[in-house]
C-alpha cells in the first residue's frame, strides 16, 4: 500500500544551520572533487505531486536503483552517487527554483529530469546557463532535441515523431486509411498530430477531422461524437494521462471501439492500470515494455523493480529514471572525468550496455541532435491479462530508434558548443 | 528605557533594508542560495500588492493571481516580441495587468464580502484558461518560453543581471524598493487614510461622503498594477511564463503569505513569504508529503495565529 | 447538422446535470455558512475513492448507498473540530482553511491509495449505450441523471417541508433572528454542511464510474460549480441548479461549432450575465452581502 516509502525523494540530511555543515555548502567544487570519498551528487526534478505523479515517481524509483547497483559496484569514479530528488510540483517557476538550487546550493554534478516537457525545456535553460550535463528523462516535445537542443541536453524517451512514425504504417495497413485525431490542446499534442497527418499523408490516407481537447478535459462526448459522424477507420486518441483514462473510458461506454478501429501513439503501462477491462482497447506504442522473452537483462530488471515496487513490475518509466542515471556512470566512467563538456561531447554516438538497454536492438544517443535511439514497442492493449494481472499490452514489434526517428538534418537541431 | 515610537521605526526600517541588502552574503552560510532569496523578494511584493488590498481596505480578492500571471506574461511578450529590453518589460508587464486590473474592478467593485471573493476568483481563472488555452499566443501549458532579461545598460556602464546571481538579486531588489517606496506614499496620503476608514466602517465612510465604490476600485486597481510589476519580475526570475502563475490556488498563496506574516502590518507580507517560500522549499525536498504539512500549516495558522506572525511579535511587545 | 445539434444539446444537460450535483453542495454551504469551501472538489474525490475501496465487498450500488454518508460524516468532523471556530470572524479565514483542507485531502489521497489511478468498473447494465442511433446516451448517462433528479429532487422537498430544511432556507435569508428565536445555529450549520459533503461524496461516486478516478480529479470539477452558483446567482439554490444546466447546455451548443471553445463558453456567459444582472440570474438584493 505504501508507494511512499520506495519513492520518497533522497533523504537528505536535515540541514542544520551548524557552521561545519554549511561550510560544505559552500565549498567550491574543486576542493570536493578532491576528496576521492566525497559523494558525486546526481540532481533529479520531476513532478512528484500534481497530475503526473504517477510516473514521476516511477522515474525516480528507477534512478534509484540504478544507483543502488552502481554504487554496489564502486560509484562514479570511486565516488559513491548521492542522488538528490526535488519535487517540481508540476510548476515551472518551481521546476526552475529546484534546479538552480541542485546546481547552485547542492552542487550536483548532473541534472536529470523532467516529465513535463515544458517544465524539463526551462530548466534546460539553467543547466545551459551554468554547463552542466542534463538527461531528459521523460519529456517528450519534439523541440528538446529540436529545434531548443543544446550542447548539454540529452534525452532518453522518444520525440513524439519518433512515436508517430512507430505506428503509423501499422495502423493505415491494417486498420484503414481514413483517420479522425483527438488531439490535446497543447504543444506535445500538436506536434504529435502533425508528425502522424505528416505520416499519413505519404501514405496517401485522409484526415476526416481533428478535434483539439483542452488538457485536462473531462468529458468527451462532444468531440466523441463529432468523430464518430465523420466515419472514420481510425480513431487516434492522442491525450496522456488522465485525459486519455477519461477519453477510452467514454469511448467504451459509448461501444465505439466496435464500429470504428481505436488506437493511439504513446500509451503507458500507469494509463492501462487506472482503465477498467472494457476500455482498454487499441493498437499504441510503449516506449519500454517488461515482457521481453530471451532478451539479457530484462528477468533481473523486473526482478529488482518488483522489490521495491510492492510486487509490481517495472514501466517504461522506472526504465528512464534507471537509463539516465546509468547513462551518466557509464560514460563518466568510460572517459575517466565529470567534466560536463567533455562528457557531453563522449555521449553523442555512446551505446547502452545489454544490462542497461534492456531491448533487441541497438541502443544509442545519436550525435547530431543528442536523442537516444530507442526502441518503439507496437501492439494492443489488452482487455483481460495475458497470464500476470498487470501483463496488459502484447508487442507485435519491436521497432529500432533510428528508423523511427526523422534523419539528422531534419530534426531542426544545430548545436552550438560553448566557445 | 525611553525610545520613542518614531526612533524605533526608523530603526526596524533600518533593520528590514540591511538583511535584505546583505542577504546574498548572510543565506548561503546558512544553506540558502540567492536564487532562493530573489524569489522570496519577488513573491513578497506580490503578496504586499494583495494584501494592500485586502489589509489596508479591507477586501478579498482571491483572484490577483491572474494580474501577477499577466504581469508575467506582458513581460515576456516584450522581451519576446518587442524589444530586448528589461526596463521595457517591467513597463509592458505592469500595464498588461493593472489595464486587465482596472477593467475588471469596474465590473465587481460594487460587490462585497465571500460574493467579491467569488467573482474575483471566477474571473481570475479567466484569464488562467486564456492563458492556458491560447496557445499560439501564450504557448498554452508549455508555456511562454525562449526569452530572457537582457543586461543593463546605463550609458556606457553594462550590467550583467542575467549570468550574475548576485547583480540580479540586488537588481530585483531596487525595484521592490522602489515599488514598496511607492506603496507606503499611498498608504500615507490620504487616499490611504481613506482605504483604512473604508476598512473599519464602511457605513460611516459613506455617511461622511466617501465615494466607496469608487474608491474600492482606486484600490483594487493599484493593488493589481503593483501585483503585475511582481509577476513582471516573476517572468524575469524565470525567463519564463506559464498559466499556472494566474491560477487561483497561487492567490491562495499569496493571500496565505500575507495572512501569515500578519496582514495589518506593512511587512508583515514580506516576512510571510519569506517563510512560506523557505518552509515549502524545505519541506518539498524533505518528504513527497510535502502538501500536508503545508496544508495542516495554513489550518494551524488559520485556527491559532490568525493575526499571523508579526500580529503576535506585536502583542505580545504591548503586553 | 440539426441532429449533431440535438446530441449535443442533449450532451450539455447531462453534464450540466452533474455540475448541479456538485455545486447545490457548495451553494447550500456558501448560503447559510458563508464558508466557500474550497476543499469541496477534495470530499469529492475522497468519496470516489471510498467507493473504489468497498466496491469489492458491497458492490457499486451499496458504494452508491453507504460512500456519500460515510463522506458526509468525515465532513461533520470536519465542520465540528475545524471550521466550527471560524463563524464568527471574516469568511476569509473560512477559505483559507479549506483552502488548506484540499492540500491535505489531496496529498492524503495520495499517500493512501497511490498516484496511480484506480480502475472503476460500473455494472454491466449500465455500460450500454442506448441505442446505436443514441450511441452518446448510456445507461450510467442516464443514470446519472437520474440519481441527480431524485438527489435535487429529495433536497427540494428536504428544504421545503422538513422542519431543518425550513430552517435552513430561513437562515440563509436571516440567521439573527432564528438564532433569536431560539434555534440551535451551531446545530443547524453542521447538518447544513453535512448535506452539502454528501452531495459532494455522491458527485464523488458518480463521477468515479464516468472519469479516471487520480487524486487531482478534484480541482478540475470545482472551478465548473463556481461559475454555476454565480451564473444562478449566489444565495439562491433554484438558480444554481439553473446555472448548472445552463452552462452544461451552453458548453455542449458551443461544442458543435468551436469545439475548442466549449470550456471558454461557460466563463464568457457568465461575464455577459454579471454584466446584465450583477447578481446573477436568481440572485436578488440582500440574499447575500
Amino acid at each position: 500500500m505504501n508507494t511512499n516509502d520506495a519513492t520518497k525523494p533522497g533523504r537528505r540530511k536535515i540541514l542544520t544551520a551548524a557552521a561545519g555543515a554549511a561550510a560544505l555548502q559552500i565549498a567550491p567544487p574543486w576542493i570536493i572533487s578532491a576528496r576521492g570519498e566525497q559523494p558525486l551528487r546526481i540532481g533529479m526534478v520531476d513532478p512528484l505531486t500534481g497530475v503526473y505523479a504517477a510516473v514521476a515517481q516511477n522515474e525516480v524509483m528507477g534512478a534509484k536503483l540504478a544507483v543502488e547497483q552502481i554504487n554496489a559496484k564502486g560509484g562514479i569514479l570511486g565516488r559513491p552517487i548521492e542522488l538528490m530528488v526535488e519535487d517540481s510540483a508540476n510548476d515551472v517557476g518551481t521546476g526552475v527554483q529546484k534546479a538552480r538550487k541542485l546546481i547552485e546550493r547542492d552542487q550536483v554534478s548532473f541534472l536529470i529530469g523532467d516529465v513535463n516537457s515544458g517544465i524539463a525545456q526551462a530548466i534546460s535553460q539553467v543547466s545551459n546557463e551554468k554547463g552542466i550535463l542534463h538527461i531528459v528523462s521523460g519529456g517528450h516535445t519534439d523541440t528538446i532535441t529540436g529545434s531548443d537542443c543544446k550542447w548539454n541536453v540529452y534525452r532518453v524517451c522518444n520525440t513524439t515523431s519518433m512515436e508517430a512514425n512507430a505506428v503509423a504504417e501499422l495502423l493505415f495497413t491494417k486498420y484503414g486509411k481514413k483517420w479522425h485525431f483527438i488531439t490535446p490542446d497543447y504543444a506535445f499534442g500538436h506536434t504529435l498530430q502533425k508528425a502522424a497527418a505528416a505520416d499519413l499523408q505519404k501514405l496517401g490516407g485522409t484526415i476526416t477531422g481533428n478535434e483539439l481537447t483542452p488538457l485536462g478535459t473531462t468529458d468527451f462526448s462532444a468531440y466523441l461524437i463529432k468523430a464518430r459522424a465523420a466515419k472514420p477507420d481510425v480513431l487516434l486518441v492522442l491525450p496522456q494521462g488522465s485525459d486519455m483514462v477519461n477519453c477510452l473510458k467514454q469511448i467504451a461506454q459509448f461501444g465505439m471501439e466496435k464500429q470504428l478501429h481505436v488506437a493511439g501513439l504513446q500509451q503507458e503501462l500507469e494509463s492501462l492500470e487506472a482503465m477498467p477491462p472494457e476500455a482498454r482497447v487499441g493498437i499504441w506504442m510503449f516506449e519500454w515494455y517488461w515482457k521481453q522473452q530471451g532478451v539479457p537483462g530484462v528477468d533481473k530488471f523486473v526482478a529488482d523493480i518488483r522489490k521495491m515496487n510492492n510486487g509490481k513490475v517495472p514501466t517504461a518509466r522506472h526504465w528512464f529514471g534507471y537509463t539516465s542515471v546509468h547513462t551518466l556512470a557509464g560514460i563518466a566512467n568510460r572517459e575517466k572525468t565529470i567534466d560536463s563538456r567533455k562528457l557531453a561531447q563522449a555521449l553523442g554516438g555512446y551505446e547502452l550496455p545489454p544490462e542497461v538497454k534492456l531491448q533487441p536492438n541497438k541502443c544509442y544517443y545519436r550525435k547530431g541532435d543528442h536523442q537516444l535511439m530507442t526502441s518503439a514497442f507496437v501492439g494492443e492493449a489488452l482487455g483481460k491479462p495475458a497470464g500476470d494481472p498487470e501483463d496488459l499490452f502484447r508487442v507485435d514489434s519491436v521497432v529500432a530508434g533510428d528508423k523511427t526517428a526523422p534523419a539528422e538534418n531534419q530534426t531542426g537541431c544545430n548545436i552550438k558548443w560553448p566557445a | 528605557m525611553i525610545v520613542s515610537a518614531d526612533n524605533r521605526k526608523l530603526a526596524g526600517l533600518a533593520t528590514i533594508w540591511i538583511v535584505l541588502a546583505l542577504a546574498p552574503y548572510w543565506m548561503a552560510p546558512l544553506g540558502g542560495y540567492t536564487a532562493l532569496g530573489t524569489r522570496i523578494l519577488v513573491l513578497g511584493l506580490a503578496a504586499m500588492s494583495v494584501n494592500f488590498l485586502l489589509g489596508f481596505t479591507g477586501v478579498l480578492s482571491f483572484g490577483h493571481a491572474a494580474y501577477f500571471g499577466l504581469g508575467a506574461y506582458g513581460a515576456g511578450f516584450a522581451l519576446k516580441f518587442l524589444a530586448p529590453s528589461t526596463p521595457l518589460a517591467l513597463v509592458c508587464g505592469m500595464l498588461l495587468g493593472g489595464i486587465a486590473g482596472a477593467a475588471l474592478g469596474a465590473l465587481i467593485a460594487r460587490r462585497r464580502g465571500v460574493y467579491f471573493a467569488m467573482v474575483t476568483i471566477a474571473f481570475g481563472q479567466v484569464f488562467y484558461y486564456i492563458a492556458f488555452q491560447w496557445s499560439s499566443v501564450t504557448g498554452g501549458d508549455d508555456g511562454l518560453r525562449n526569452f530572457s532579461r537582457q543586461p543593463l545598460h546605463f550609458g556606457s556602464a553594462t550590467i550583467d543581471i542575467l549570468g550574475n546571481a548576485n547583480a540580479f538579486y540586488y537588481f530585483v531588489l531596487v525595484c521592490v524598493a522602489l515599488a514598496v517606496g511607492v506603496m507606503g506614499f499611498i498608504l500615507r496620503s490620504p487616499f490611504g487614510r481613506t482605504m483604512i476608514a473604508i476598512r473599519e466602517n464602511e457605513r460611516r465612510a459613506r455617511f461622511l461622503g466617501i465615494p466607496v465604490d469608487r474608491h474600492i476600485w482606486l484600490a483594487f486597481t493599484l493593488s493589481c498594477f503593483f501585483m503585475a510589476f511582481a509577476g513582471a519580475l516573476y517572468a524575469l526570475v524565470n525567463n519564463f511564463a506559464d498559466p499556472r502563475g494566474l491560477h487561483y490556488s497561487q492567490s491562495g498563496d499569496f493571500v496565505m503569505m500575507a495572512v501569515m506574516g500578519g496582514m495589518r502590518r506593512f511587512w508583515g507580507p514580506l516576512l510571510g513569504a519569506a517563510i512560506f517560500v523557505v518552509l515549502q522549499d524545505y519541506l518539498s525536498s524533505v518528504t513527497v508529503n510535502w502538501m500536508s504539512f503545508v496544508g495542516v500549516i495554513f489550518i494551524a495558522i488559520v485556527l491559532f495565529f490568525p493575526r499571523g506572525l508579526l500580529g503576535v511579535l506585536q502583542r505580545r511587545s504591548e503586553a | 447538422m440539426t441532429q449533431l445539434l440535438l446530441f449535443n444539446i442533449t450532451n450539455g444537460l447531462i453534464i450540466g446535470a452533474f455540475y448541479v450535483l456538485m455545486a447545490l453542495g457548495l451553494s447550500l454551504i456558501l448560503n447559510l455558512s458563508n464558508v466557500i469551501n474550497f476543499a469541496h472538489g477534495g470530499f469529492l474525490v475522497l468519496g470516489g475513492y471510498l467507493a473504489y475501496t468497498i466496491t469489492p465487498y458491497v458492490g457499486f450500488w451499496g458504494a452508491l448507498v453507504f460512500a456519500p454518508p460515510l463522506i458526509a460524516l468525515v465532513g461533520l468532523a470536519v465542520e465540528r473540530t475545524l471550521i466550527k471556530p471560524l463563524y464568527g470572524r471574516d469568511p476569509l479565514y473560512s477559505l483559507l482553511l479549506t483552502f488548506g483542507l484540499a492540500f491535505v485531502i489531496e496529498d492524503g489521497t495520495r499517500f493512501i491509495w497511490g498516484a496511480q489511478g484506480k480502475p472503476v468498473t460500473v455494472p454491466a447494465i449500465l455500460a450500454q449505450p442506448l441505442s446505436d442511433e443514441l450511441f452518446f446516451i448510456t445507461g450510467y448517462r442516464l443514470f446519472m441523471v437520474a440519481t441527480v433528479a431524485v438527489a435535487v429532487a429529495a433536497l427540494f422537498v428536504l428544504l421545503r417541508f422538513t422542519r431543518l430544511g425550513i430552517r435552513i432556507r430561513a437562515g440563509t435569508l436571516d440567521l439573527e433572528t432564528v438564532s433569536a428565536l431560539g434555534i440551535n445555529v451551531g446545530r443547524l450549520r453542521a447538518m447544513n454542511f453535512g448535506v452539502g459533503i454528501y452531495l459532494a461524496g455522491l458527485s464523488g461516486v458518480l463521477a468515479a464510474g464516468q472519469l479516471g478516478l487520480e487524486p487531482t480529479m478534484g480541482t478540475g470539477l470545482l472551478m465548473p460549480s463556481f461559475i454555476a452558483i454565480i451564473v444562478g446567482g449566489v444565495g439562491s439554490l433554484t438558480g444554481t441548479l439553473l446555472g448548472g444546466l445552463l452552462i452544461g447546455v451552453a458548453s455542449g451548443i458551443t461544442a458543435v461549432f468551436l469545439p475548442a471553445a466549449s470550456e471558454a463558453i461557460m466563463y464568457v456567459l457568465m461575464a455577459v450575465i454579471l454584466m446584465i444582472r450583477p447578481r446573477g440570474l436568481l440572485g436578488e438584493e440582500g440574499m447575500m452581502t
